[in-house]
């Protein structure tokens, strides 16, 4: 079942009625087509308003505007039941004083009129779900008696037993060990594809969405950054936050400028850009993306060497680097080479990305604009729109200042500018007001602290 | 040679110190607990013992027995009290009273608490009526409530109806005879029941409400998608992950039951009854009470007959709800 959303907007009210600009923007006009029968990852920082996006997607959230459609159906007003969707929570919502097959009864049991299976049909489906979860042998057992994997299995179960036309997951793997996480995330996989069933899922972890994803979309704040599949959008990043959030280690950034054709990170030319806008810019560079060369452009100060095996990075430091430590992922046969105190590279053209200081958006430059070309008319042949935010890109700290500033003055209620007026001894007197105060101090404060997280975890909303 | 060996050996200052204070350490918990014990012991565990003796002895009086007489033992208070038309009707009426108001009220405090959990607007002032019976005094309350449901003036001629009667006759009712002279047995039991439900609601609700805000919202949410209705989200989500605190509720509900008196102190007065039928509604704590001024060697049998019965009631409730709550 295909997945269109269109100008998705959600915007959670303010608490504080006084203050209308408290309100939280967790979704910002996100228009995007899923393909039936993929696997999407949902990816952004907390806060970014993913959860939120997919519990519109689940009926469990009304949109504030703009349309869900499943295939040519308009599911918008449609309540979560009647959307044939599987839903899967971050803490898997077990019931706990079922059994495990009873969980995976329950949603066929409420199924009324002619959907309502027999007894023996309900048992047989059931098993047959759990079957394919591989969850059969526990089926006596209640959530609590199940490890975290397994209560993972027959949630998911749970969800398909209704055989979905769309499943979704929050954050599936967030409350697995890593080894758990690994095992589960390739089950998911497998799951997903014996089924065929459209699937979201939500992550903020960009390694989980990018192993199973056939596509992901980068969010940020309520806004598509990025959307692709998961090697393009690491290869070619829009800007500079999808490079940022893509890849382990993270990409190095430096402030540079490119001047008559040339790169340059501080006074060190370290790349040929071509045909490119003198500008200032900030340059992305991929830890693979470094050559040691003895003549290469760009030094670094060695501050330590971390052993991986087959590679080793090289941990330095460079005062045009936005971050404490540059490293670079060379092969471990270069280590010999890695020697006094300084290290010069030279820099892999296709792990470069530079990105306008002003907008924060990408600047192909040589051969870049060719791939990012070639790769654009991939993903239109295989029917996925290639999707970037277009306009300003939406800054943390624009957004904050915009939201705590109000806020900061409001928490300063009447009673406190009230007490200032007073002089100190009368409003020690006055003891009832002066007691309320922080009270009302606090209470403000729980609200604001909720507001904000309220595009992560927007059920405590409710 | 032998003996010298087995001799103690000498201690020295230090480490009788430090036996010393091992020997503290070994003892220092009951030290702390003493006070509490001594009052423990005087207050409750003395009481019970005596209370056990004193059933057991034949006319009992105390003044007598500090004049030191004695008295004959026997199970004679058991028999005699077991008797006793008076006492069948006191246990009829309090088993009656607990199972009617028991269940009643657990639903209706479920229901409540539900309903209160769901609303935003009013909700604090809500919980604030609905709390209002724990915090006032049930005599009171009682009193209130017999001016509510009693008839002022002659039983045929009334001068004033009293408010239930009036509500009733203003939607074409006949008015009924509450709690008036020659008032029907079930019509103040109707009246009983209303005001110690209406009485055990608060608490209630209490522990439920408290319970429901623990229970985590997504259970609900994941039953919004699984497709549940409200009343299966009722009975399949809320009930069994409330069951510990509903648990709880009706097996308090069934002790405080058994000791029902004050209410129909309220409402009846001292005599427990309507003018004219003194005693009718008395309960097993009356029962006790009554006694203890005349015999106090029966009044403490019928105690411990009480005590048999709740212990009783509650092994099964206990019993019942271990098979039922589901933590």
């Amino acid at each position: 079942m295909k997945v269109v959303l269109e100008h998705l907007t959600k915007i959670f009210p303010s608490r504080n009625k006084k203050d209308k600009n408290a309100e939280v923007v967790a979704v910002n006009d996100f228009n995007l087509e899923i393909p039936d029968g993929k696997l999407i990852g949902l990816l952004g920082p907390s806060g970014c308003g993913k959860s939120t996006t997919l519990f519109m997607i689940s009926g469990l959230q009304e949109p504030s505007a703009g349309k869900i459609y499943f295939g040519e159906d308009d599911v918008t007003e449609l309540s979560p039941e009647n959307r044939g969707i599987g839903l899967v929570f971050q803490n898997y919502a077990l019931y706990p004083h079922m059994s495990v097959q009873q969980n995976i009864l329950f949603p066929l049991q409420n199924l009324k009129g002619e959907n309502r299976l027999s007894k023996e049909e309900m048992l047989a489906r059931a098993e047959q779900v759990a079957k394919l979860v591989q969850i059969d042998e526990y089926m006596d057992r209640k959530p609590a008696e199940l490890s975290g994997g397994q209560q993972q299995r027959v949630a998911i179960a749970r969800a398909l037993v209704k055989m979905p036309r769309v499943l979704l997951l929050d954050e599936p793997l967030s409350n697995l060990d890593a080894r758990l996480r690994l095992q589960t995330r390739e089950e998911i996989r497998r799951i997903q594809k014996d089924t065929g069933i459209t699937t979201i899922f939500v992550t903020h972890d960009q390694e989980e969405a990018m192993s199973i994803s056939d596509y992901i979309v980068v969010m940020k704040l309520g806004v598509i950054m990025q959307t692709g599949k998961p090697q393009w959008v690491y290869d070619d990043p829009a800007n500079l936050f999808v490079a940022k959030f893509l890849g382990t280690p993270p990409i190095n950034v430096f402030t540079g400028r490119v001047e008559g054709g040339s790169l340059y990170i501080g006074d060190e030319k370290v790349l040929d850009v071509g045909d490119v806008e003198d500008q200032e810019v900030y340059v992305g560079i991929r830890p693979e993306g470094f050559i040691l060369d003895a003549k290469g452009g760009l030094s670094c100060k060695v501050s330590g060497i971390d052993v991986m095996g087959r590679d080793i990075s090289v941990v330095t430091t460079n005062e045009n680097a936005l971050s404490p430590v540059v490293r670079a992922i060379i092969s471990s046969d270069e280590m010999k080479n890695v020697s006094g105190e300084v290290a010069r590279f030279k820099l892999k053209e296709h792990k470069v990305f530079i990105f306008n200081k002003e907008s924060e958006r990408r600047v192909h430059f040589g051969a870049q604009i060719a791939a990012h070309e070639k790769l654009v008319a991939e993903m239109q042949a295989e029917g996925q729109a290639y999707t970037t935010h277009e306009g300003a890109l939406p800054r943390e700290a624009d957004d904050k200042e915009k939201r705590d500033a109000p806020v900061a003055e409001e928490k300063k209620g009447w009673l406190a500018k009230l007490k200032d007026l007073l002089p100190k001894k009368k409003a020690k007197g006055a003891e009832g007001p002066a007691e309320e105060q922080p009270a009302e101090d606090k209470q403000e404060d729980a609200g604001e602290s909720r507001e904000q997280s309220a595009p992560e975890n927007p059920k405590s909303e409710e | 040679m032998t003996k010298e060996k087995t001799e103690k050996p000498v201690l020295t200052d230090e480490q009788k110190r430090i036996r010393r204070k091992a020997i503290f350490n070994r003892y220092k918990a009951w030290l702390y607990l003493l006070p509490a014990i001594v009052i423990l012991l005087i207050f409750t565990v003395w009481p019970i013992i005596n209370t056990i003796r004193i059933s057991m002895l034949r006319n009992y009086d105390s003044m007598q027995e500090l004049g030191g007489a004695t008295f004959e033992f026997g199970f004679g208070n058991f028999a005699a009290v077991a008797r006793y038309d008076k006492f069948l009707t006191c246990l009829g009426n309090t088993m009656l009273l607990t199972v009617i108001t028991v269940p009643i009220s657990t639903m209706l405090a479920l229901l409540i608490a539900v309903g209160l959990n769901s609303i935003k607007v009013f909700r604090k002032a809500f919980q604030t009526i609905f709390f209002l019976p724990y915090v006032t005094n049930s005599i009171a309350i009682g009193m209130v409530f017999m001016t509510m449901f009693q008839m002022i003036g002659r039983v045929e001629s009334p001068v004033s109806l009293g408010i239930i009667n009036t509500i009733i006759e203003a939607f074409g009712g006949t008015r009924v005879n509450w709690v008036n002279v020659g008032s029907n047995y079930w019509a103040n039991i109707a009246v009983l029941s209303i005001y110690i439900i209406w009485n055990a609601l608060p608490f209630k609700i209490l522990v439920l409400l408290g319970g429901l805000q623990g229970v985590n919202k997504q259970y609900y949410d994941a039953a919004k998608v699984d497709g549940a209705s409200r009343i299966r989200t009722f009975w399949r989500i809320t009930v069994p992950l409330l069951s510990p605190m509903i648990a709880y509720v009706v097996i308090t509900g069934f002790i405080g039951g058994f000791k029902e008196y004050s209410s129909i102190v309220g409402i009846f007065g001292e005599s427990m009854g309507p003018v004219g039928n003194k005693g009718s509604l008395n309960t097993m704590v009356g029962f006790i009470y009554d006694n203890i001024q005349q015999n106090q060697g029966r009044a403490s049998a019928a105690a411990l007959i009480l005590f048999a019965i709740i212990f009783v009631v509650t092994m099964i409730n206990l019993y019942v709800s271990k098979k039922k709550v589901h933590y």
